[in-house]
């Protein structure tokens, strides 16, 4: 809908302001998530073709796409067809297609999918550098870590709502920091000091940082002799925010996807 | 407007290069051609084994002394007696008094022998079956009166005058001329139009059309696949036309001349070819809108037959018309827009009025622009929200989207 495939049932659509965003088609850049370029098209014809698309005149747009095709290493696939290209390669192109015709707003779906480590540091490394040059980027995504490691803002889409949107900070924020205390021994009168929420594993003592800060219980566990082998107080990852804030539900499904991808 | 125009030209050149550049392309150009080949031979075949074969044979079995006015009678009259006249064979050259057995001569091993003239030039007897002595007596009546009077005598009608033409001939050529139009513009658009069917299916099957519906209208999508469909077709329309006119001037006048149309044959030929182009968008339009829908190759092979008997449909309900030109049907069969070029071509055959195919072109186009509306209306409505292959799972994701997430005016970086 933000990029006008499809139209709004009812209320108001604007993209850069404006209404109709095939109207400012040439500011937008769209990349799907599966490979969306015609097979027997050559690398630099299909990225020429994609910047026709948004306005860029077709003689200019092979000079750009051998251009950029070279600046991405990939200038010796300029002549092949789509269809003789891996998939990380096609990606490229295609996201190559994508920015050909310099959007101020860029929407990937999905872009990480499908692409092994390597080409996924590339594709970071080049969502950067559009962030750097003053693109928006939006992305659609399932592995939080790149959420986490690439975006500014982000929201979070769970059952068809959006229950937050806002930056990373905030998100994290919203969750109280965790403690995590190992202790020497099993019981003692000191556990009557640890919050309620407490959960023990083997040694190891978690709970949310009691509004009162750590320092009173400390003291218990060191009268109490509870013996403090380790203690760490950490802000919640993206990940646990993601968790609580999109509910059981969304993280069994995020746990089902993982498990499918290994 | 020039926008979508722009977005359709950008879609209607890649198709066009995609097909016309392909290794298909020329079996494409072919096949057709074989079939220009084929029965350009047949035809010349098929007209020697007719000429030997089909003329038949009226067998003669007469009194010795009137055989022979009768012969020089038929050699004299045969080109003059209307329809075709046939071969005479003498069976049996009679002496006074001598009987022949018509019945058992045509009993015997003779192929072309249809019937027999016996008895006498005074009282001719013609034995055969009914409908050939039905057709024949006539003109054995005739032959025999002319051979007893002997074939001097000058013809029945002394006095001729030759008109150049008449109203009848010229109302006749004009309806052969006129079929013969729109049987040609049936031909080329059931064999090209369908093609338009399975138009959208590459773009379906992977994701390129969520990148061309984020990138153009998909009016215009749909207008640029359709005008490079027709470009293709009138490639292949100019090869076949150019190969068949080589053969046909290379074998001489073979094919029958027809009657020159009443808008002259320049103008015939160039509304001929509009109305193909306008033939040809207007059941396209409809294909590629039915053929959106399909997922699958398997699916628009389904939809084919269907589809090609609606063309027929289509080509009998304004052939049916032409013959009645100015009434309701016809009318009726100018109004709808799928016989509307079919019927119109008809009328530029008959009839030397043009403002008529200006409003027609007029009309036809306003409903071509309408079924591309309604079509990519369709299509984004139904295809587009719930995704090809992947049914309900893409439905969920686009609604997700449908969701007000972010105001991208104020931009994202907070």
């Amino acid at each position: 809908m933000l990029l006008g495939i499809i139209d709004p049932d009812e209320g108001l659509r604007r993209t850069l302001g404006h209404e109709r965003p095939h109207e400012i088609a040439h500011r937008i850049g769209y990349l799907p998530e599966e490979r969306g370029l015609y097979p027997s098209m050559k690398a630099f014809e299909a990225i020429a073709f994609l910047g026709h698309l948004r306005g860029v005149p077709l003689k200019e747009g092979r000079k750009r796409a051998r251009a950029m095709l070279a600046e991405y290493g990939l200038d010796y696939a300029a002549e092949r067809q789509i269809r003789q290209l891996s998939k990380g390669m096609a990606q490229t192109v295609q996201l190559l297609g994508t920015l050909i015709h310099e959007p101020e707003l860029v929407v990937l779906d999905e872009p990480f999918s499908g692409l092994d480590a390597l080409n996924q540091g590339k594709l970071e490394g080049m969502i950067r550098a559009l962030a750097a040059r003053g693109t928006t980027v939006i992305f659609s995504t399932h592995v939080i870590a790149h959420a986490e490691r690439l975006c500014e803002r982000i929201a979070i889409i769970a059952g068809g709502k959006v229950p937050f949107t806002g930056l990373v900070s905030e998100a994290r924020d919203r969750l109280p920091q965790q403690v995590r205390v190992e202790l020497a021994r099993d019981d003692g009168p000191w556990r009557n000091a640890l919050p309620d929420d407490a959960r023990q594993d083997g040694r190891f003592w978690h709970f949310n940082l009691p509004p009162g800060g750590v320092e009173p219980l400390l003291r218990a566990l060191i009268e109490g002799e509870a013996g403090i082998l380790s203690l760490s107080i950490e802000r919640p990852g993206l990940h646990d925010a993601f968790v609580a804030i999109a509910g059981e539900a969304a993280a069994r499904a995020l746990a089902d996807e993982k498990e499918a991808i290994k | 407007m020039t926008r979508t125009l722009r977005a359709a030209w950008v879609i209607a050149r890649r198709d066009f290069v995609a097909v016309t550049f392909s290794k298909t392309f020329v079996f494409f150009l072919l096949g057709p051609l074989f079939i220009i080949l084929v029965s350009g031979l047949a035809g010349g075949i098929g007209a020697q084994v007719r000429q030997g074969m089909d003329r038949p044979q009226l067998g003669v079995a007469l009194p010795t002394d009137e055989i022979a006015p009768l012969v020089a009678a038929h050699k004299a009259m045969q080109d003059q007696l209307a329809g075709p006249v046939p071969d005479l064979v003498v069976l049996a050259s009679l002496a006074p008094g001598e009987r022949f057995d018509a019945r058992a001569a045509l009993g015997e091993n003779r192929p072309r022998l249809a019937a027999v003239l016996g008895g006498s030039l005074a009282a001719p007897r013609l034995t055969g079956t009914t409908e050939r002595v039905g057709q024949w007596q006539g003109m054995v009546a005739t032959l025999s009166a002319a051979a007893r009077e002997g074939v001097d005598t000058p013809a029945a009608v002394p006095i001729t005058e030759i008109v150049a033409s008449s109203a009848a001939k010229v109302e006749r050529g004009r309806l052969a001329t006129a079929q013969a139009g729109q049987t040609v513009l049936f031909l080329l658009t059931m064999l090209l139009a369908g093609m338009v069917l399975s138009n959208l299916v590459e773009e379906k099957g992977n994701k390129i059309i969520e990148v061309l519906a984020a990138a153009i209208p998909l009016d215009a999508l749909f207008l640029g696949k359709l005008f490079a469909m027709l470009a293709v077709s009138l490639v292949g329309i100019a090869v076949w036309f150019g190969v068949g006119g080589a053969v046909v001037l290379a074998g001489g006048s073979a094919l029958p001349v027809l009657p020159v149309p009443a808008v002259g044959w320049p103008l015939f030929l160039t509304l001929g070819l509009v109305y193909f182009a306008m033939a040809y968008l207007l059941l396209g339009s409809l294909f590629l809108s039915i053929g959106s829908m399909a997922a699958t190759v398997r699916e628009v092979q389904t939809m084919s037959m269907p589809v090609t008997m609606l063309q027929l449909l289509v080509f009998f309900f304004a052939s049916y018309t032409v013959a009645q030109p100015g009434s309701t049907m016809e009318l009726l069969a100018v109004a709808v827009p799928f016989s509307s070029p079919f019927a119109m071509l008809a009328r530029a055959a008959q009839s030397a009025a043009l403002w008529p195919h200006l409003a027609a072109l007029l009309w036809q186009a306003v409903c071509v622009m309408a079924i591309i509306r309604i079509g990519s209306t369709v299509f984004r409505r139904s295809v587009m929200k719930s995704g090809p292959s992947r049914g309900k799972t893409q439905k969920r994701r686009w609604f997700k989207r449908a969701t007000p997430v972010i105001d991208t005016r104020a931009g994202l970086a907070g």
